[in-house]
C-alpha cells in the first residue's frame, strides 16, 4: 500500500536525531492552467518568473509589517527546532521551522538587505532559481501553517505567515498546487470543496432526515435555503459527505430541533472552509467569505453559527468583519459569527438539552485540539474559552473523559498532520509521519488510560485520523466528532414516546 | 498524465489514474485499474461501481457516503449496508477508489 515506512512510536515528546533531505522527494502536485486561472493566477510558470517572485514579495513586505519582522528577526536561538510534527516525523532537517523560514529568509535578504545585495555568501543569501521555487513548493508544503512553533519562539515568528507568503508568491508565478487551487475554484463555481450541487446536497440532507426518524422515532429536520430562518449555519462540506462528519452534523441538527431554534443551510454558502488562507491569498479569501454575507443576506437571517471546521473558525473568528462585515444587519444579543459549541455550551448551561450520558458509556473520549481553534482563534467571553468549552461539551455528554498529556494540547497541540492544504493522497507520506506526535500522546492514553477515542472539531483533521490512525494500528473509526457524542447522549422532546403505542403494521 | 489502455485504445488519465474524460468509460477500464491495484472486481464491486455512475449521472457528483451506504443496504442486504463492509471491498476508500474504477472524478476537499 504505502511505499514508506510508518515510523515507530516513541515516548510523548521525545525528539528524533536529525537527517538530510529524508522528504525531498515528497512534493505536491502543480496546479493545472485551469486551476490556477479560475483564481486569477497565472496559468504556468512565467518566463520572467524571478522578476514577477521578487515584485510580489516586495509588495507583500509593503502590506503586512509582520513578515518583515519575522523575516528580520530570527536570531537562530534554536527554540522552535524541534517543535514540529512533520519535523519530529520526518527526521527532514528542512522541517524544522527555522530552516523552512531560511528558504525564504535567504531570498528576502537577497534582494531586499544591504549585506545581503553586496555580501550574500556572508549572510546565507541567495538568488530565486527555478531550483528554489521547487524547493517552496516542496517545503512549504510540508507545513500545515499550525503555528506549534509560534508558540515557543520568544520573538513569536509565525511560519504560518512565512508560508502563506512563500504559497502566495508560487501562485503568483503560476506555479500553485492543484489540491488546494482547483478547490478553491469548485467554491466559486459550485459554493462547497466538493462541488456538491445544490439537487444533491438536498438529496443528502432528506437522506439524513430519515436516518433520525428511524434512529430516534422524531422528525428532525436540516433545512436547506429556508429564508427567514433565524440562524444560517456555515459548516464544512465535509459534514454532508464523509464519515464521522456526518455524525456531527446530526448532532447540529438535534441540538438545533431540541432548542427549538428555526435554522438552515445555504446551497449558495454550503462550506465553511476557506483555503483562500492556506494559500495566503486575500483575494481569494474575501471572495469566498463573501459568499457568506451574500446567503446571511438572501435568507435573512439573524445569526451565524459555524459547524466543526477548525481553519473556518480562524477565518470566521479573527478575520470574517474585516472580509465581508459589517454584519449589522445580525441580531446583536449574539456573537457574529457564534460556535456551534459555543451555542450548544450555552444550552447546556441554561439546561435547555435533555442529556443522558450513559449513552456514551461504552465510550472513553480523549479530546484533540485542533490549531487553528487553539492558537487562531477563541470560544466564549474568557481566555481559553477554545480548550474549555469543548472538554465542557463533552463531559456534559459523557462520563469517561480523559485528557491527554500536558505539551501536546491546548495551545502545545499538535496538528493532525493533514492541516493547511496538505490533506491530499499525493502527501500521504508526510501527513502519516506528520502525526506521529499526536499519536504517540494518543497512544500513552490508550494504553493508561483504557481511551477508545479521539475526539476533532474540525473537518480536515476528522479526515486525516480516518486515514492515518490505521497505520498506527488504531480503527479507522476511533476519530469521533464533537458533536456526535452529543448525537448520543440527546434526548430529544418526544423520543421514546411513540413506543408506549402499538406500532402500526405497514401494508406494503 | 498518463494513459491507460484498454483494447488497444489509449485513454487518458491524471496523474493518480483517474479518467480525465468521463464520457470515454468502458467497463473494461474498471477491471484494469482493478488489476493494477490487486482488487478483483467481484459482482459486489459491481453493484458499487453501477450505483456511483448512476448517482452521477442525476447528481454530477459521487453519493455521499451515507447514500451509497444506505443504497447498497437496500441492494445487498442490511449488514452490508455500512461503510466497514465498502471497505472491505474498497480498502482505499470507497469514495476515491470506487469512483476511479467507475471513470469519476476523485471528491475533493476535507474527505
Amino acid at each position: 500500500m504505502a511505499d514508506f515506512e510508518t515510523p515507530e512510536m516513541k515516548e510523548v515528546l521525545s525528539t528524533p536525531k536529525l537527517s538530510r533531505g529524508a522528504t525531498e522527494h515528497v512534493s505536491p502536485y502543480v496546479a493545472k492552467p485551469d486551476h490556477q486561472e479560475k483564481l486569477g493566477f497565472p496559468g504556468e510558470l512565467v518566463e520572467n518568473f524571478e522578476e514577477v517572485a521578487i515584485n510580489k514579495m516586495g509588495d507583500l513586505l509593503g502590506k503586512y509589517r509582520g513578515f518583515r519582522v519575522f523575516l528580520d528577526s530570527c536570531v537562530k536561538c534554536g527554540a522552535c527546532t524541534d517543535k514540529c510534527h512533520y519535523y519530529l516525523g520526518t527526521t527532514d532537517a528542512k522541517n524544522m521551522p527555522v530552516a523552512r523560514q531560511d528558504l525564504l529568509r535567504s531570498v528576502y535578504r537577497r534582494y531586499f538587505t544591504f549585506s545581503g545585495k553586496y555580501f550574500p555568501k556572508l549572510v546565507g543569501a541567495r538568488d530565486l532559481t527555478k531550483e528554489v521555487l521547487d524547493e517552496w513548493h516542496t517545503y512549504f508544503h510540508q507545513c500545515s501553517q499550525c503555528r506549534r512553533c509560534s508558540v515557543f519562539c520568544p520573538y513569536g515568528i509565525d511560519t504560518a505567515e512565512i508560508s502563506m507568503a512563500a504559497r502566495e508568491i508560487l501562485d503568483s508565478v503560476g506555479h500553485g498546487q492543484k489540491y488546494c487551487n482547483e478547490i478553491i475554484g469548485k467554491v466559486f463555481k459550485i459554493g462547497n470543496n466538493l462541488g456538491l450541487p445544490e439537487p444533491a446536497l438536498a438529496d443528502t440532507l432528506e437522506g439524513l432526515e430519515e436516518e433520525i426518524k428511524d434512529d430516534t422515532g422524531v422528525d428532525v429536520k436540516l433545512p436547506l435555503d429556508q429564508e427567514g430562518a433565524e440562524v444560517l449555519l456555515i459548516t464544512p462540506s465535509a459534514d454532508f459527505f464523509a464519515e464521522p462528519h456526518i455524525d456531527g452534523l446530526i448532532g447540529y441538527a438535534k441540538v438545533f430541533h431540541a432548542a427549538g431554534i428555526s435554522w438552515t443551510m445555504s446551497s449558495y454558502a454550503s462550506e465553511a472552509a476557506n483555503f483562500g488562507m492556506f494559500i495566503g491569498s486575500y483575494e481569494n479569501m474575501r471572495r469566498i467569505s463573501r459568499r457568506i454575507r451574500k446567503a446571511a443576506l438572501d435568507l435573512g437571517v439573524k445569526r451565524i453559527v459555524f459547524g466543526e471546521c477548525g481553519h473556518a473558525w480562524r477565518v470566521a473568528y479573527s478575520f470574517l468583519n474585516t472580509l465581508a462585515g459589517p454584519w449589522d444587519f445580525l441580531d446583536p444579543k449574539y456573537p457574529v459569527p457564534q460556535h456551534m459549541l459555543e451555542l450548544t455550551h450555552s444550552l447546556i448551561q441554561e439546561g435547555k438539552l435533555n442529556l443522558d450520558k450513559s449513552q456514551n458509556d461504552h465510550i472513553k473520549p480523549t479530546f484533540h485540539d485542533s490549531c487553528n481553534v487553539a492558537r487562531a482563534s477563541r470560544m466564549g467571553n474568557k481566555p481559553g474559552g477554545q480548550f474549555e468549552i469543548p472538554r465542557a461539551v463533552i463531559k456534559s455528554v459523557c462520563n469517561n473523559y480523559v485528557d491527554m498529556e500536558p505539551g501536546t494540547t491546548h495551545e502545545a497541540t499538535f496538528c493532525c498532520g493533514g492541516g493547511g492544504g496538505l490533506l491530499t493522497d499525493d502527501l500521504m507520506e508526510i501527513r502519516v509521519k506528520g502525526a506521529l506526535p499526536r499519536m504517540e500522546a494518543y497512544k500513552k492514553v490508550v494504553e493508561n488510560n483504557g481511551v477508545t477515542n479521539l475526539v476533532a472539531i474540525c473537518a480536515i483533521c476528522k479526515a486525516q485520523f480516518t486515514k492515518v490512525m490505521p497505520y498506527y494500528g488504531y480503527g479507522m473509526d476511533s476519530i469521533m466528532s464533537a458533536h456526535q457524542l452529543v448525537s448520543n447522549a440527546i434526548v430529544l422532546p418526544g423520543q421514546g414516546e411513540e413506543t408506549a403505542e402499538p406500532v402500526e403494521a405497514s401494508e406494503a | 498524465m498518463g494513459t491507460i489502455t484498454v483494447d488497444g485504445k489509449d485513454y487518458e488519465v491524471d496523474e493518480e489514474g483517474y479518467l480525465v474524460n468521463l464520457n470515454e468509460w468502458v467497463p473494461a477500464m474498471a477491471e484494469i485499474m482493478a488489476k493494477d491495484e490487486d482488487c478483483t472486481l467481484t459482482d459486489a464491486h459491481w453493484e458499487v461501481i453501477n450505483f456511483l455512475r448512476e448517482y452521477y449521472d442525476e447528481y454530477q457528483i459521487a453519493p455521499a457516503v451515507r447514500v451509497l451506504t444506505k443504497a447498497i443496504g437496500k441492494k445487498l442486504g442490511a449488514d452490508k449496508g455500512n461503510s466497514k463492509y465498502l471497505y472491505e471491498l474498497f480498502p482505499y476508500g470507497p469514495a476515491k477508489q470506487a469512483c476511479k474504477y467507475a471513470g469519476l472524478p476523485k471528491p475533493t476537499g476535507c474527505v
